[in-house]
């Protein structure tokens, strides 16, 4: 089978399931909505900002380990009432998690990235938050991280998993 | 009401940030990850590649990344141009120069291969993971502060600006 074809294929079984965008207007509008709103919050917060990241590794102040210990614990208690309570989605389908697996990239790969982190101030998150805000440099931040995934997808198949 | 024009306090900004989970699976059903958003945009650039990451790789339903990047930067913008009496600083002023950008580069390498190696970010791992009790993403927000800690502790006289 040709690549075109097997694209085909995969596309066409993807459609059975989704429609042809991957999920409704009325999603994407949400998701749209839920960016604007973590924007807005990257920026109020400050997670965005290289000096909360530098005084954070060093231990200066509390600020970025409290929000994320808050964060986590919000998203937590949530957790448990979805499952407690059977929440479904707006489109009525059940709201699972899928578990990320465990292998020799989360050590080396969370090593490299925590090293990426305390260089740009940075997560991927506050790279885009950066950039619209006007921080133009970060889009070398983001040309970085574009090579960085590039890297990665070429030398996957050689990297222990 | 003039709060909101400053930096919002830590717990007001952690429990909106933690909302975002519960937001994202009711209102769109998906999990609260944004590195996964690099992957799609290398593979919206390579349709036609032979790698696996990207073959393998469902274009369609992680389509919404991409709007949710994109939504995080209109966000900023909005947040720095009408919710900030002054205009924020991001980056150090040491970084807007060539040698700035070059560490910018290379951390931004690190970020891209390591967030796709491990398999998720602060978001996927840290906040989404650790609050759906899965261990892995326990181990990857461990060494995330590995990195950074030894990076910052390390390093740190060489690469960064003197404060």
């Amino acid at each position: 089978m040709s690549q075109n074809e097997r694209n085909e294929v995969q596309n066409q079984n993807t459609d059975a399931k989704n429609t042809a965008l991957g999920m409704s207007p009325i999603n994407y509008l949400f998701v749209l909505l839920i960016g604007v709103y973590l924007g807005i919050l990257f920026i109020k917060s400050e997670v965005a900002r290289w000096e909360r990241i530098h005084d954070m590794f060093l231990f200066r102040e509390a600020h970025m380990y409290l929000i994320i210990s808050v964060a986590i614990g919000v998203a937590m208690f949530s957790m448990l009432i979805i499952k407690r309570f059977e929440v479904k989605s707006l489109d009525g389908k059940k709201i699972t998690y899928e578990p990320k697996p465990y292998h020799t990239g989360v050590i080396i790969g969370s090593m490299m990235f925590g090293a990426g982190w305390a260089i740009t101030g940075a997560c991927p998150g506050p790279i885009y938050a950066q950039i619209g805000s006007g921080e133009w440099m970060a889009l070398l931040t983001l040309a970085g991280a574009m090579l960085g995934m590039f890297s990665y997808a070429a030398l996957k198949p050689k990297l222990p998993h | 009401m003039s709060w909101i024009m400053q930096p919002w306090p830590w717990w007001l900004s952690g429990i909106l940030i933690g909302l975002t989970v519960p937001l994202l699976y009711i209102l769109a059903g998906k999990a609260f990850g944004i590195s996964t958003s690099l992957q799609e945009a290398g593979a919206m650039c390579m349709p036609n590649s032979q790698l696996e990451y990207f073959r393998k790789f469902d274009r369609r339903s992680n389509f919404w990344t991409i709007v949710f990047a994109g939504g995080i930067a209109l966000g900023a913008l909005i947040a720095s141009r009408l919710l900030s009496e002054d205009p924020a600083n991001l980056l150090p002023n040491s970084y807007a120069t060539v040698s700035g950008g070059i560490k910018l580069l290379v951390g931004g390498f690190l970020i891209g291969f390591g967030t796709r190696y491990a398999g998720g970010c602060t978001s996927g791992h840290s906040i989404t993971g650790i609050s759906n009790l899965n261990w892995p993403s326990l181990v990857a927000t461990i060494f995330f502060f590995v990195g950074g800690l030894a990076v910052t502790w390390g390093l740190g006289n060489l690469i960064f600006p003197a404060q």
